[in-house]
C-alpha cells in the first residue's frame, strides 16, 4: 500500500492540519508520500521531508498551482494520484474545494471528514453535524479521503527525512482565475491550531464587547472564536465561526462566553478538553458540555478573569 | 441562461436526531423533512439571478424518493420554473448524484448550476465539485456572493483564514455557504401556483447512469457523551479550578 497526502500550505509555510493528516496516512500503514503543489513552494517542500513517517515528497512548483485552483489541483492530484491505494486530503477549505474532484475524475467514492481509522478500507465520520458516527467501508480500488484534524494527533514536524522529488505534471483547466484574497492578519494562533480558544456568542451584543475576550486571548495565548450567532449579528468576520459550518476545533481549554450552545456550535467544539462556559442563562445547554460552568453576567466576569490569570 | 439549481430532501435542520438502537442509521419515522438549508440558499440565488434579469429560466432537480416531490413543489413555489425528480428509492452517494446532475445537465445546457456545499444528513461536501468534475465546468465552492457578467461570473467565497474571489467562465457550478443570502418564504399563493407548475420524473436508467454505492455503512452510533461538568461559585473559584484541578491554565 502507498498513501498520497496533499500538503495544505500558502506557499510560504505547511498548514498544520497536513500534520494531523500524515497521522491518519501512518494509522493506515504503508508508505506516506506527500504532494506538495503551489508556486515557489520549495520551503514547503522541505518542510514536509522534515515530518516524521513520511517517506518520500512530491513537489509540483508551477505558477498553474499558485492558488491553488481546484479544476487545476483536481486533475494534478488525480494523475499522481492513480497510481496510490489511498489519497488523503485535510479538510480544509482547500481541500474540500479540490478532493472531490480527484474522486470524481477516478471515478471512486470520497470518503468525507474521517475521525478514525478502522482499517485500510474503514473508518469513522461524524453524520448529522456530529449527532451520529457512521462506520463506513469502501468498496473502491483507490480510497479517496479527507481528513478532521481533530481525530488525529499531529505527526512531529521534525525528525523525518524524505527525499524530494519534483513532478513536472502541468495541468490548465484554463476555466477559472484568481482575483484577490483578503486573509485576516492576526497576532494570536490560527482558531485551529490554538491550544486554548475564547469565543463569545451573541451575549457579546457587539463586535466592540470582543475586546474583552482579546484581553483574556492576549494573557492566555489564546484565539478568539465565535459562535455562528455572533457572526450572522455581524459582531465579528465568518472566519471566526466555530461550529459545524465553521472551524471544528478541539483545543486543550475551550472557554464559551455568552454562547448558549446550540446544535451547530457544540458540533464544531465539543472534542476540546476541558470547556468552560460562562452564560447568565443557567438553562443555557452549553452547561451540559461544560467541565466547569459559571452562571454569571460576562461583563462582570470575563474582566474578572482576566485579571486573575 | 438557464439556471439548474439541486435540492435534497433530508430532515429538518430543528430536529434532533437520534442513532437507532440496532445501530443500522438514525430513525427517520415521522420526522419532519424539508429542503436541505444549503439547497434552499442555491434555489434563493438562482431566483433573485432570474429578479435581476441573469436567469431566465430556474429547473429545480432532485435525485431521491416519490416523497421529495414535496420538496420540488417547495422548490417551485418560492420561484423555480419546472423540476425534474430522478426518482429512486436507494440511498444515494454523492458520486452517483453528480452523474445523474451531469446527465441532466448535457440535456439542458444551463448556464450555471447551483448547489448547497452540503446537505445536513450525510456532510458529505462532494456533489457540486464532483459535478463540476465531470461535466467540465469551472467551480467556486462556499459562495457568499455571484455576480455574473456576460459569460463570466465573480464569485466571493468563504475560506479558512477570510474571503476569496475567483473570476469563473460559464458554464459554471457555484456551491453555497450560509451567507450568501437569506432565503424568503413561499407565498400561499405561490404555493398554489406551484401545483401546476410542470414536474418531469424520470430514473437514473432512463439517464444511463448507475447510482450504486461504494461505501457500504457498517453502523451509526452516537457520539460519546462528555461526563457532567459542575457549576463553579465565582470567577476566582473557576480559575482555581482550572489552574489545580485542569489544569488548563
Amino acid at each position: 500500500m502507498s498513501i498520497l497526502v496533499y500538503a495544505d500550505h500558502d506557499n510560504a509555510s505547511l498548514n498544520a492540519a497536513t500534520l494531523n493528516t500524515v497521522t491518519a496516512a501512518t494509522q493506515i500503514g504503508g508508505d506516506v508520500v506527500v504532494l506538495v503543489a503551489g508556486a515557489g513552494c520549495a520551503a514547503v517542500a522541505e518542510a514536509a521531508a522534515k515530518v516524521n513517517g513520511v517517506s518520500k515528497v512530491l513537489l509540483a512548483d508551477n505558477a498553474l498551482y499558485a492558488n491553488q485552483l481546484a479544476e487545476n489541483i483536481g486533475l494534478l492530484v488525480a494523475e499522481v494520484g492513480k497510481d496510490y491505494s489511498h489519497i488523503l486530503a485535510s479538510t480544509t477549505s482547500n481541500g474540500k474545494s479540490f478532493l472531490p474532484r480527484v474522486a470524481a475524475l477516478l471515478d471512486v467514492a470520497q470518503i468525507s471528514d474521517i475521525i478514525k481509522v478502522e482499517s485500510e478500507d474503514t473508518f469513522a465520520r461524524p453524520i448529522y453535524a456530529g449527532n451520529a458516527i457512521a462506520t463506513v467501508q469502501s468498496s473502491d480500488a483507490i480510497k479517496v479521503i479527507s481528513v478532521r484534524g481533530t481525530g488525529f494527533d499531529a505527526a512531529a514536524a521534525e525528525g523525518g527525512s524524505a527525499a524530494v522529488e519534483t513532478v513536472d505534471i502541468a495541468n490548465d483547466a484554463a476555466v477559472s482565475s484568481f482575483v484577490n484574497e483578503e486573509v485576516v492578519k492576526s497576532e494570536r494562533p490560527e482558531l485551529t491550531a490554538a491550544s486554548v480558544i475564547i469565543s463569545g456568542g451573541r451575549g457579546m451584543q457587539n463586535g466592540e464587547n470582543f475586546k474583552i475576550l482579546e484581553a483574556v486571548a492576549d494573557k492566555l495565548g489564546a484565539a478568539v472564536g465565535a459562535s455562528r450567532a455572533a457572526v450572522d449579528a455581524g459582531y465579528v468576520p465568518n472566519d471566526m465561526q466555530v461550529g459545524q459550518t465553521g472551524k471544528i476545533v478541539a483545543p486543550d481549554l475551550y472557554i464559551a462566553v455568552g454562547i448558549s450552545g446550540a446544535i451547530q456550535h457544540l458540533a464544531g467544539m465539543k472534542d476540546s478538553k476541558v470547556i468552560v462556559a460562562i452564560n447568565k442563562d443557567e438553562e443555557a445547554p452549553i452547561f451540559q458540555v461544560a467541565d466547569y460552568g459559571l452562571v454569571a453576567d460576562l461583563f462582570e466576569a470575563v474582566p474578572a478573569l482576566e485579571k486573575l490569570i | 441562461m438557464k439556471v439548474l439549481v439541486a435540492v435534497k430532501r433530508v430532515v429538518d435542520a430543528n430536529v434532533k436526531v437520534n442513532v437507532l438502537a440496532d445501530n443500522t442509521g438514525v430513525d427517520l419515522n415521522n420526522v419532519k423533512m424539508a429542503i436541505n438549508p444549503f439547497c434552499e440558499i442555491a434555489v434563493e440565488e438562482a431566483i433573485r439571478l432570474k429578479e435581476k434579469g441573469v436567469a431566465t429560466e430556474i429547473i429545480a432537480v432532485c435525485i431521491g424518493p416519490k416523497a421529495a416531490q414535496e420538496q420540488l413543489r417547495t422548490a417551485m413555489a418560492l420561484g423555480a420554473d419546472r423540476s425534474i425528480l430522478v426518482e429512486t428509492d436507494a440511498e444515494v452517494e454523492p458520486l452517483g448524484v453528480a452523474k445523474a446532475l451531469k446527465a441532466i445537465a448535457d440535456k439542458e445546457q444551463p448556464g450555471l448550476i447551483i448547489v448547497g456545499k452540503q446537505a445536513i444528513d450525510g456532510d458529505n461536501n462532494q456533489t457540486g465539485q464532483m459535478l463540476s468534475a465531470l461535466a467540465g465546468y469551472s467551480q467556486a465552492t462556499f459562495a457568499s456572493e455571484i455576480v455574473v457578467d456576460g459569460d463570466k461570473a465573480t464569485v466571493t467565497r468563504e475560506i479558512d483564514g477570510g474571503l476569496q474571489t475567483l473570476s469563473i467562465t460559464l458554464p459554471a457550478i457555484v456551491t453555497t455557504d450560509l451567507r450568501l443570502n437569506e432565503p424568503r418564504y413561499a407565498s400561499l399563493p405561490n404555493i398554489m401556483k406551484a401545483k401546476k407548475k410542470p414536474m418531469d420524473i424520470t430514473t437514473a436508467d432512463e439517464l444511463g447512469v448507475d447510482l450504486a454505492p461504494r461505501v457500504k455503512v457498517l453502523k451509526v452510533e452516537p457520539p460519546a457523551e462528555r461526563a457532567a461538568g459542575i457549576i463553579v461559585e465565582s470567577v476566582e473559584d473557576l480559575v482555581d479550578k482550572l489552574k489545580n484541578e485542569a489544569k488548563a491554565i
